[in-house]
Protein backbone atom coordinates (compact mmCIF):
# COMPACT_ATOMS: atom_id res chain seq x y z
CA UNK A 1 0.00 0.00 0.00
CA UNK A 2 1.22 3.45 -0.78
CA UNK A 3 2.20 6.21 1.61
CA UNK A 4 -0.09 8.69 0.00
CA UNK A 5 -3.27 7.04 1.17
CA UNK A 6 -4.46 6.12 4.64
CA UNK A 7 -5.52 2.72 5.85
CA UNK A 8 -9.17 2.64 6.82
CA UNK A 9 -10.52 0.16 9.35
CA UNK A 10 -13.90 -0.35 10.97
CA UNK A 11 -12.52 1.46 14.00
CA UNK A 12 -11.35 4.63 12.26
CA UNK A 13 -14.04 4.79 9.54
CA UNK A 14 -16.19 7.25 11.49
CA UNK A 15 -13.35 9.63 12.28
CA UNK A 16 -11.33 9.49 9.07
CA UNK A 17 -14.10 9.14 6.52
CA UNK A 18 -17.44 10.29 7.89
CA UNK A 19 -16.13 13.22 9.93
CA UNK A 20 -13.55 14.38 7.41
CA UNK A 21 -13.77 17.95 6.19
CA UNK A 22 -12.40 17.13 2.80
CA UNK A 23 -13.51 14.79 0.08
CA UNK A 24 -12.56 11.21 0.91
CA UNK A 25 -12.28 8.57 -1.79
CA UNK A 26 -12.58 5.16 -0.17
CA UNK A 27 -11.06 2.36 -2.23
CA UNK A 28 -12.33 -1.14 -1.44
CA UNK A 29 -9.62 -3.55 -2.57
CA UNK A 30 -7.90 -6.89 -1.93
CA UNK A 31 -4.56 -8.52 -2.65
CA UNK A 32 -6.16 -11.09 -4.96
CA UNK A 33 -7.81 -8.47 -7.16
CA UNK A 34 -5.82 -7.65 -10.30
CA UNK A 35 -7.77 -4.55 -11.33
CA UNK A 36 -7.40 -3.20 -7.76
CA UNK A 37 -3.64 -3.37 -8.13
CA UNK A 38 -3.85 -1.54 -11.43
CA UNK A 39 -5.95 1.16 -9.77
CA UNK A 40 -3.52 1.81 -6.89
CA UNK A 41 -0.94 3.87 -8.83
CA UNK A 42 -3.74 5.83 -10.46
CA UNK A 43 -5.11 6.76 -7.04
CA UNK A 44 -1.60 7.87 -6.07
CA UNK A 45 -1.68 10.22 -9.03
CA UNK A 46 -5.02 11.59 -7.83
CA UNK A 47 -3.35 12.33 -4.49
CA UNK A 48 -0.58 14.19 -6.32
CA UNK A 49 -3.01 16.05 -8.51
CA UNK A 50 -5.38 17.23 -5.80
CA UNK A 51 -3.01 17.36 -2.83
CA UNK A 52 -4.78 18.61 0.26
CA UNK A 53 -8.23 18.70 -1.25
CA UNK A 54 -8.70 14.96 -1.38
CA UNK A 55 -7.93 12.09 0.95
CA UNK A 56 -7.68 8.56 -0.40
CA UNK A 57 -8.59 5.85 2.10
CA UNK A 58 -7.99 2.15 1.52
CA UNK A 59 -10.25 -0.57 2.82
CA UNK A 60 -8.75 -4.05 2.49
CA UNK A 61 -11.86 -6.22 2.31
CA UNK A 62 -10.00 -9.25 3.68
CA UNK A 63 -9.19 -7.41 6.89
CA UNK A 64 -12.05 -4.99 7.32
CA UNK A 65 -15.25 -6.91 7.89
CA UNK A 66 -18.00 -4.41 8.58
CA UNK A 67 -17.53 -1.53 6.14
CA UNK A 68 -17.88 -3.61 2.92
CA UNK A 69 -21.11 -5.10 4.28
CA UNK A 70 -22.45 -1.74 5.47
CA UNK A 71 -21.93 -0.23 2.07
CA UNK A 72 -23.14 -3.25 0.11
CA UNK A 73 -19.89 -3.82 -1.75
CA UNK A 74 -20.37 -6.63 -4.29
CA UNK A 75 -17.46 -6.10 -6.61
CA UNK A 76 -13.99 -4.63 -6.29
CA UNK A 77 -12.46 -2.24 -6.92
CA UNK A 78 -15.31 -0.03 -5.79
CA UNK A 79 -14.66 3.63 -5.03
CA UNK A 80 -17.01 5.53 -2.73
CA UNK A 81 -16.66 9.31 -2.63
CA UNK A 82 -17.64 10.73 0.77
CA UNK A 83 -18.29 14.40 1.37
CA UNK A 84 -19.55 15.63 4.74
CA UNK A 85 -20.31 12.09 5.76
CA UNK A 86 -22.41 11.26 2.72
CA UNK A 87 -21.76 9.23 -0.38
CA UNK A 88 -21.75 11.68 -3.25
CA UNK A 89 -20.52 9.38 -5.97
CA UNK A 90 -19.51 5.79 -6.54
CA UNK A 91 -17.58 3.99 -9.23
CA UNK A 92 -17.24 0.26 -9.73
CA UNK A 93 -14.31 -1.20 -11.63
CA UNK A 94 -11.02 0.15 -12.85
CA UNK A 95 -11.06 3.85 -13.76
CA UNK A 96 -8.66 5.80 -15.91
CA UNK A 97 -6.81 8.73 -14.38
CA UNK A 98 -8.74 11.18 -16.53
CA UNK A 99 -12.11 9.67 -15.58
CA UNK A 100 -11.18 9.95 -11.91
CA UNK A 101 -9.95 13.52 -12.24
CA UNK A 102 -13.25 14.39 -13.91
CA UNK A 103 -15.19 12.67 -11.13
CA UNK A 104 -13.29 14.52 -8.41
CA UNK A 105 -13.70 17.85 -10.19
CA UNK A 106 -17.42 17.33 -10.50
CA UNK A 107 -17.74 16.57 -6.84
CA UNK A 108 -15.56 19.36 -5.46
CA UNK A 109 -16.73 22.14 -7.76
CA UNK B 1 -4.36 17.03 -26.83
CA UNK B 2 -3.60 16.29 -30.43
CA UNK B 3 -0.38 14.64 -31.30
CA UNK B 4 0.85 15.46 -34.80
CA UNK B 5 3.57 12.81 -34.85
CA UNK B 6 3.06 10.06 -37.37
CA UNK B 7 3.89 6.95 -35.38
CA UNK B 8 5.21 3.82 -37.00
CA UNK B 9 2.82 1.59 -35.18
CA UNK B 10 -0.04 1.96 -32.75
CA UNK B 11 -1.12 -1.12 -30.84
CA UNK B 12 -4.68 -1.16 -29.55
CA UNK B 13 -5.06 -3.48 -26.56
CA UNK B 14 -2.67 -4.69 -23.84
CA UNK B 15 -3.42 -8.36 -23.32
CA UNK B 16 -0.86 -11.06 -24.17
CA UNK B 17 -1.30 -10.34 -27.90
CA UNK B 18 -0.84 -6.56 -27.74
CA UNK B 19 2.06 -6.60 -25.29
CA UNK B 20 3.90 -9.32 -27.20
CA UNK B 21 3.46 -7.26 -30.37
CA UNK B 22 4.88 -4.33 -28.37
CA UNK B 23 7.96 -6.33 -27.34
CA UNK B 24 8.72 -7.30 -30.93
CA UNK B 25 7.86 -3.89 -32.39
CA UNK B 26 9.99 -2.24 -29.71
CA UNK B 27 12.97 -4.44 -30.50
CA UNK B 28 12.47 -3.64 -34.20
CA UNK B 29 12.78 0.03 -33.28
CA UNK B 30 9.24 0.91 -34.28
CA UNK B 31 8.70 2.83 -31.00
CA UNK B 32 5.24 1.37 -30.53
CA UNK B 33 2.47 3.27 -28.81
CA UNK B 34 0.18 0.97 -26.83
CA UNK B 35 -3.34 2.05 -25.91
CA UNK B 36 -4.13 -0.27 -23.06
CA UNK B 37 -7.89 0.19 -22.97
CA UNK B 38 -10.01 -0.07 -19.88
CA UNK B 39 -8.62 -3.47 -18.96
CA UNK B 40 -4.84 -2.98 -18.85
CA UNK B 41 -3.24 -6.41 -19.12
CA UNK B 42 -6.38 -7.95 -20.62
CA UNK B 43 -8.47 -10.90 -19.54
CA UNK B 44 -5.76 -12.57 -17.48
CA UNK B 45 -5.92 -9.75 -14.95
CA UNK B 46 -9.22 -11.14 -13.69
CA UNK B 47 -7.96 -14.63 -13.11
CA UNK B 48 -5.73 -16.11 -10.43
CA UNK B 49 -3.32 -18.88 -11.32
CA UNK B 50 -2.19 -19.37 -14.89
CA UNK B 51 -0.73 -22.84 -15.02
CA UNK B 52 -0.29 -23.47 -18.72
CA UNK B 53 1.95 -20.64 -19.84
CA UNK B 54 5.37 -22.07 -20.72
CA UNK B 55 8.23 -20.88 -18.57
CA UNK B 56 6.30 -20.81 -15.31
CA UNK B 57 6.49 -24.38 -13.98
CA UNK B 58 4.99 -23.33 -10.64
CA UNK B 59 2.22 -21.30 -12.21
CA UNK B 60 1.96 -17.54 -12.07
CA UNK B 61 -0.77 -15.10 -11.09
CA UNK B 62 -2.46 -13.63 -14.17
CA UNK B 63 -2.05 -9.96 -13.15
CA UNK B 64 1.59 -10.54 -12.25
CA UNK B 65 2.35 -12.19 -15.56
CA UNK B 66 0.82 -9.27 -17.42
CA UNK B 67 2.98 -6.83 -15.43
CA UNK B 68 6.00 -8.81 -16.58
CA UNK B 69 4.82 -8.61 -20.20
CA UNK B 70 4.40 -4.83 -19.86
CA UNK B 71 7.82 -4.34 -18.23
CA UNK B 72 9.44 -6.29 -21.02
CA UNK B 73 7.65 -4.18 -23.66
CA UNK B 74 8.65 -0.93 -21.94
CA UNK B 75 12.24 -2.09 -21.71
CA UNK B 76 12.36 -2.10 -25.51
CA UNK B 77 10.84 1.35 -25.86
CA UNK B 78 7.11 0.72 -26.00
CA UNK B 79 5.07 3.54 -24.56
CA UNK B 80 1.92 2.38 -22.80
CA UNK B 81 -1.08 4.60 -22.11
CA UNK B 82 -4.16 3.81 -20.09
CA UNK B 83 -6.48 5.03 -22.80
CA UNK B 84 -9.51 3.45 -24.41
CA UNK B 85 -9.80 3.96 -28.15
CA UNK B 86 -13.24 5.23 -29.14
CA UNK B 87 -12.95 5.49 -32.90
CA UNK B 88 -10.63 4.70 -35.79
CA UNK B 89 -10.44 6.03 -39.31
CA UNK B 90 -8.71 3.65 -41.69
CA UNK B 91 -10.08 5.28 -44.84
CA UNK B 92 -6.86 7.14 -45.62
CA UNK B 93 -3.17 7.16 -44.67
CA UNK B 94 -1.82 7.81 -42.15
CA UNK B 95 -4.39 5.87 -40.15
CA UNK B 96 -6.21 7.82 -37.46
CA UNK B 97 -6.92 6.54 -33.98
CA UNK B 98 -9.10 8.50 -31.59
CA UNK B 99 -9.41 8.57 -27.82
CA UNK B 100 -12.36 10.90 -27.36
CA UNK B 101 -11.21 14.17 -28.96
CA UNK B 102 -7.57 13.21 -29.08
CA UNK B 103 -6.28 12.15 -32.47
CA UNK B 104 -3.24 9.97 -33.12
CA UNK B 105 -1.66 9.15 -36.46
CA UNK B 106 0.15 6.01 -37.48
CA UNK B 107 1.49 4.20 -40.51
CA UNK B 108 0.39 0.83 -39.19
CA UNK B 109 -2.11 -0.31 -36.57
CA UNK B 110 -2.09 -3.58 -34.68
CA UNK B 111 -5.48 -4.58 -33.33
CA UNK B 112 -5.40 -6.73 -30.19
CA UNK B 113 -8.61 -5.72 -28.44
CA UNK B 114 -9.41 -9.27 -27.34
CA UNK B 115 -12.82 -10.30 -26.14
CA UNK B 116 -15.22 -9.36 -23.35
CA UNK B 117 -17.82 -11.28 -21.43
CA UNK B 118 -21.10 -11.57 -23.26
CA UNK B 119 -24.10 -9.87 -21.66
CA UNK B 120 -27.75 -10.84 -21.80
CA UNK B 121 -28.65 -7.36 -22.99
CA UNK B 122 -31.07 -6.56 -20.17
CA UNK B 123 -31.83 -3.01 -19.15
CA UNK B 124 -31.01 -3.94 -15.53
CA UNK B 125 -27.37 -4.62 -16.45
CA UNK B 126 -26.71 -0.90 -16.74
CA UNK B 127 -27.68 -0.35 -13.12
CA UNK B 128 -26.70 -3.58 -11.46
CA UNK B 129 -23.39 -4.60 -13.05
CA UNK B 130 -21.04 -4.65 -10.08
CA UNK B 131 -23.98 -4.45 -7.68
CA UNK B 132 -25.06 -8.07 -7.83
CA UNK B 133 -24.59 -8.88 -11.50
CA UNK B 134 -21.08 -10.07 -12.30
CA UNK B 135 -19.11 -11.48 -15.19
CA UNK B 136 -16.21 -12.55 -13.00
CA UNK B 137 -16.61 -15.25 -10.37
CA UNK B 138 -12.99 -15.02 -9.21
CA UNK B 139 -13.33 -11.26 -8.67
CA UNK B 140 -16.71 -10.99 -7.04
CA UNK B 141 -17.53 -14.43 -5.56
CA UNK B 142 -16.02 -13.33 -2.24
CA UNK B 143 -18.91 -10.91 -1.67
CA UNK B 144 -21.55 -13.63 -1.83
CA UNK B 145 -20.69 -15.62 1.27
CA UNK B 146 -23.68 -17.70 2.40
CA UNK B 147 -25.87 -16.12 -0.27
CA UNK B 148 -28.10 -17.69 -2.89
CA UNK B 149 -26.80 -17.00 -6.35
CA UNK B 150 -27.34 -18.09 -9.92
CA UNK B 151 -24.94 -18.77 -12.76
CA UNK B 152 -26.27 -18.27 -16.28
CA UNK B 153 -24.99 -20.52 -19.04
CA UNK B 154 -24.55 -24.08 -20.21
CA UNK B 155 -20.92 -24.36 -21.23
CA UNK B 156 -17.74 -25.39 -19.45
CA UNK B 157 -17.03 -21.91 -18.18
CA UNK B 158 -20.46 -21.71 -16.53
CA UNK B 159 -19.89 -25.10 -14.86
CA UNK B 160 -16.45 -24.07 -13.66
CA UNK B 161 -17.76 -20.77 -12.37
CA UNK B 162 -20.58 -22.52 -10.51
CA UNK B 163 -18.19 -24.98 -8.85
CA UNK B 164 -15.86 -22.15 -7.86
CA UNK B 165 -18.71 -20.13 -6.40
CA UNK B 166 -19.79 -22.96 -4.08
CA UNK B 167 -16.72 -22.04 -2.03
CA UNK B 168 -18.60 -18.94 -0.94
CA UNK B 169 -22.29 -19.23 -1.71
CA UNK B 170 -24.93 -21.13 0.25
CA UNK B 171 -26.46 -22.39 -2.96
CA UNK B 172 -25.68 -21.97 -6.64
CA UNK B 173 -28.35 -22.52 -9.28
CA UNK B 174 -27.24 -22.93 -12.87
CA UNK B 175 -29.81 -21.48 -15.25
CA UNK B 176 -29.66 -22.73 -18.80
CA UNK B 177 -32.02 -21.76 -21.58
CA UNK B 178 -31.91 -25.12 -23.32
CA UNK B 179 -32.14 -28.73 -22.29
CA UNK B 180 -28.88 -29.80 -23.88
CA UNK B 181 -25.57 -28.60 -22.47
CA UNK B 182 -22.50 -27.47 -24.37
CA UNK B 183 -20.38 -28.30 -21.35
CA UNK B 184 -18.21 -31.40 -21.45
CA UNK B 185 -19.53 -34.50 -19.76
CA UNK B 186 -16.98 -34.34 -16.96
CA UNK B 187 -17.74 -30.74 -16.07
CA UNK B 188 -21.48 -31.30 -16.17
CA UNK B 189 -21.20 -34.41 -13.97
CA UNK B 190 -19.05 -32.52 -11.51
CA UNK B 191 -21.69 -29.81 -11.26
CA UNK B 192 -24.52 -32.35 -10.98
CA UNK B 193 -22.74 -34.16 -8.15
CA UNK B 194 -22.06 -31.02 -6.16
CA UNK B 195 -24.63 -30.88 -3.34
CA UNK B 196 -24.54 -27.08 -3.38
CA UNK B 197 -25.41 -26.84 -7.08
CA UNK B 198 -28.90 -27.02 -8.58
CA UNK B 199 -29.53 -27.01 -12.30
CA UNK B 200 -32.58 -25.48 -13.99
CA UNK B 201 -33.03 -26.06 -17.71
CA UNK B 202 -35.25 -24.47 -20.35
CA UNK B 203 -35.32 -21.18 -18.50
CA UNK B 204 -34.31 -17.80 -19.84
CA UNK B 205 -33.88 -14.66 -17.77
CA UNK B 206 -36.32 -11.91 -18.68
CA UNK B 207 -35.34 -9.42 -16.02
CA UNK B 208 -33.17 -8.91 -12.94
CA UNK B 209 -34.66 -7.00 -10.02
CA UNK B 210 -32.77 -5.00 -7.43
CA UNK B 211 -31.08 -1.69 -6.75
CA UNK B 212 -27.58 -0.40 -6.22
CA UNK B 213 -28.02 -0.06 -2.49
CA UNK B 214 -29.33 -3.51 -1.64
CA UNK B 215 -28.09 -5.43 -4.66
CA UNK B 216 -30.04 -8.04 -6.58
CA UNK B 217 -33.21 -9.43 -5.02
CA UNK B 218 -34.68 -11.70 -7.68
CA UNK B 219 -34.80 -12.66 -11.33
CA UNK B 220 -37.76 -13.24 -13.62
CA UNK B 221 -37.57 -16.51 -15.54
CA UNK B 222 -39.48 -17.65 -18.57
CA UNK B 223 -39.96 -21.32 -19.29
CA UNK B 224 -39.10 -22.30 -22.84
CA UNK B 225 -41.74 -25.02 -22.96
CA UNK B 226 -44.90 -23.65 -21.40
CA UNK B 227 -43.96 -19.96 -21.58
CA UNK B 228 -44.76 -19.42 -17.90
CA UNK B 229 -43.00 -16.66 -16.01
CA UNK B 230 -41.74 -17.24 -12.49
CA UNK B 231 -39.84 -15.22 -9.90
CA UNK B 232 -36.66 -16.72 -8.47
CA UNK B 233 -35.11 -15.10 -5.41
CA UNK B 234 -31.35 -14.69 -5.39
CA UNK B 235 -28.74 -12.14 -4.42
CA UNK B 236 -26.22 -12.55 -7.17
CA UNK B 237 -26.27 -13.31 -10.90
CA UNK B 238 -23.03 -14.51 -12.51
CA UNK B 239 -22.76 -14.66 -16.28
CA UNK B 240 -20.99 -17.54 -17.95
CA UNK B 241 -22.38 -17.16 -21.42
CA UNK B 242 -19.18 -16.78 -23.34
CA UNK B 243 -17.22 -13.96 -24.85
CA UNK B 244 -17.62 -11.60 -27.76
CA UNK B 245 -14.76 -9.98 -29.68
CA UNK B 246 -14.27 -6.26 -29.07
CA UNK B 247 -14.77 -5.10 -32.63
CA UNK B 248 -17.74 -2.74 -32.36
CA UNK B 249 -15.70 0.36 -33.08
CA UNK B 250 -13.78 -1.38 -35.88
CA UNK B 251 -16.35 -3.29 -37.87
CA UNK B 252 -17.11 -0.33 -40.10
CA UNK B 253 -13.68 -0.70 -41.73
CA UNK B 254 -12.74 -4.29 -41.15
CA UNK B 255 -14.07 -7.55 -42.48
CA UNK B 256 -15.43 -9.57 -39.59
CA UNK B 257 -17.13 -12.95 -39.54
CA UNK B 258 -20.74 -13.56 -38.48
CA UNK B 259 -19.73 -13.50 -34.81
CA UNK B 260 -17.73 -10.30 -35.07
CA UNK B 261 -14.23 -11.81 -35.17
CA UNK B 262 -11.77 -10.02 -37.44
CA UNK B 263 -10.91 -12.05 -40.51
CA UNK B 264 -7.17 -12.34 -41.17
CA UNK B 265 -5.48 -13.58 -44.32
CA UNK B 266 -4.11 -17.11 -44.33
CA UNK B 267 -0.81 -17.62 -42.50
CA UNK B 268 -0.58 -13.99 -41.44
CA UNK B 269 -2.18 -11.32 -39.28
CA UNK B 270 -3.07 -9.14 -42.28
CA UNK B 271 -6.61 -7.82 -42.46
CA UNK B 272 -8.55 -6.51 -45.45
CA UNK B 273 -6.80 -3.15 -44.96
CA UNK B 274 -3.12 -3.00 -45.90
CA UNK B 275 -1.14 -1.88 -42.87
CA UNK B 276 -3.74 -2.96 -40.31
CA UNK B 277 -3.01 -6.22 -38.50
CA UNK B 278 -5.03 -8.22 -35.99
CA UNK B 279 -3.85 -10.68 -33.34
CA UNK B 280 -5.11 -12.54 -30.30
CA UNK B 281 -8.67 -13.36 -29.29
CA UNK B 282 -10.12 -10.59 -31.45
CA UNK B 283 -9.40 -12.72 -34.52
CA UNK B 284 -9.47 -16.18 -32.94
CA UNK B 285 -12.69 -17.85 -31.92
CA UNK B 286 -11.05 -21.22 -31.65
CA UNK B 287 -7.92 -21.46 -29.48
CA UNK B 288 -8.33 -18.45 -27.17
CA UNK B 289 -5.28 -18.99 -25.00
CA UNK B 290 -2.66 -16.60 -23.67
CA UNK B 291 0.11 -18.41 -25.52
CA UNK B 292 -1.69 -18.40 -28.87
CA UNK B 293 -2.58 -14.73 -28.39
CA UNK B 294 1.08 -13.96 -27.63
CA UNK B 295 2.19 -16.01 -30.65
CA UNK B 296 -0.04 -14.10 -33.00
CA UNK B 297 1.06 -10.82 -31.37
CA UNK B 298 4.60 -11.66 -32.38
CA UNK B 299 3.40 -12.39 -35.92
CA UNK B 300 1.58 -9.05 -36.12
CA UNK B 301 4.69 -7.09 -35.14
CA UNK B 302 6.78 -8.95 -37.70
CA UNK B 303 4.09 -8.41 -40.36
CA UNK B 304 3.97 -4.69 -39.50
CA UNK B 305 7.75 -4.40 -39.67
CA UNK B 306 7.83 -6.07 -43.10
CA UNK B 307 5.05 -3.82 -44.30
CA UNK B 308 6.98 -0.71 -43.23
CA UNK B 309 10.18 -1.97 -44.86
CA UNK B 310 8.36 -2.40 -48.15
CA UNK B 311 7.12 1.20 -47.98
CA UNK B 312 10.65 2.57 -47.83
C1 LIG C 1 -11.17 -15.99 -16.19
C2 LIG C 1 -10.25 -16.34 -17.33
C3 LIG C 1 -9.22 -17.24 -17.11
C4 LIG C 1 -8.34 -17.59 -18.15
N1 LIG C 1 -7.32 -18.46 -17.88
C5 LIG C 1 -6.43 -18.75 -18.86
C6 LIG C 1 -5.30 -19.61 -18.61
O1 LIG C 1 -5.13 -20.13 -17.49
N2 LIG C 1 -4.43 -19.84 -19.62
C7 LIG C 1 -4.58 -19.30 -20.88
O2 LIG C 1 -3.74 -19.53 -21.72
N3 LIG C 1 -5.64 -18.50 -21.15
C8 LIG C 1 -6.56 -18.21 -20.18
N4 LIG C 1 -7.62 -17.39 -20.47
C9 LIG C 1 -7.77 -16.87 -21.85
C10 LIG C 1 -6.81 -15.71 -22.08
O3 LIG C 1 -6.99 -14.76 -21.04
C11 LIG C 1 -7.05 -15.06 -23.43
O4 LIG C 1 -6.94 -16.00 -24.45
C12 LIG C 1 -6.04 -13.94 -23.69
O5 LIG C 1 -6.04 -13.00 -22.63
C13 LIG C 1 -6.30 -13.23 -25.01
O6 LIG C 1 -5.38 -12.22 -25.15
P1 LIG C 1 -5.60 -10.96 -26.08
O7 LIG C 1 -4.34 -10.17 -25.95
O8 LIG C 1 -6.03 -11.39 -27.41
O9 LIG C 1 -6.84 -10.17 -25.48
P2 LIG C 1 -7.33 -9.75 -24.02
O10 LIG C 1 -6.58 -10.42 -22.96
O11 LIG C 1 -8.81 -9.90 -24.09
O12 LIG C 1 -6.96 -8.20 -23.97
C14 LIG C 1 -7.67 -7.26 -24.73
C15 LIG C 1 -7.07 -5.90 -24.49
O13 LIG C 1 -7.66 -4.97 -25.38
C16 LIG C 1 -7.98 -3.80 -24.68
N5 LIG C 1 -9.05 -3.11 -25.40
C17 LIG C 1 -10.30 -3.55 -25.73
N6 LIG C 1 -10.98 -2.58 -26.38
C18 LIG C 1 -10.13 -1.52 -26.48
C19 LIG C 1 -10.24 -0.21 -27.04
N7 LIG C 1 -11.36 0.21 -27.64
N8 LIG C 1 -9.16 0.63 -26.95
C20 LIG C 1 -8.02 0.22 -26.34
N9 LIG C 1 -7.87 -1.01 -25.81
C21 LIG C 1 -8.91 -1.86 -25.87
C22 LIG C 1 -8.34 -4.27 -23.29
O14 LIG C 1 -8.21 -3.20 -22.35
C23 LIG C 1 -7.30 -5.36 -23.09
O15 LIG C 1 -6.10 -4.79 -22.61
C24 LIG C 1 -8.52 -17.03 -19.44
C25 LIG C 1 -9.56 -16.11 -19.66
C26 LIG C 1 -10.42 -15.75 -18.63
C27 LIG C 1 -11.52 -14.78 -18.87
Amino acid sequence: MSEKSVKITDENFQELVLESEKLVIVDFWAEWCGPCKALAPILDKICDEFGDKVLVGKVNVDEVKQAPVNYGIRSIPTLLFFHNGEIVRQEVGLQSEQALIDSVNQVIS
Amino acid sequence: MTDKTIHKTIIIGSGPAGLTAAIYAGRANLKPIVFEGNQPGGQLTITTDVENFPGFPDGVMGPEMMDLFRNQAKKFGAECFFKHVTKVDFSSKPFKVYVGDEEFLSETVILSTGASARMLGLEAEKDLMGYGISTCATCDGYFFKDKEIVVVGGGDSAMEEASFLTKFAKKVTIIHRREVFKASKIMLERARNNPKIDIMVNKSILDIKGNQKDGVSSIILKDAIDGKETVFNCEGVFYGIGHIPNTDFLSMFLDVDENGYIITKADSTRTNIDGVFACGDVQDSHYRQAITAAGSGCMAAIDAEKFLENLE
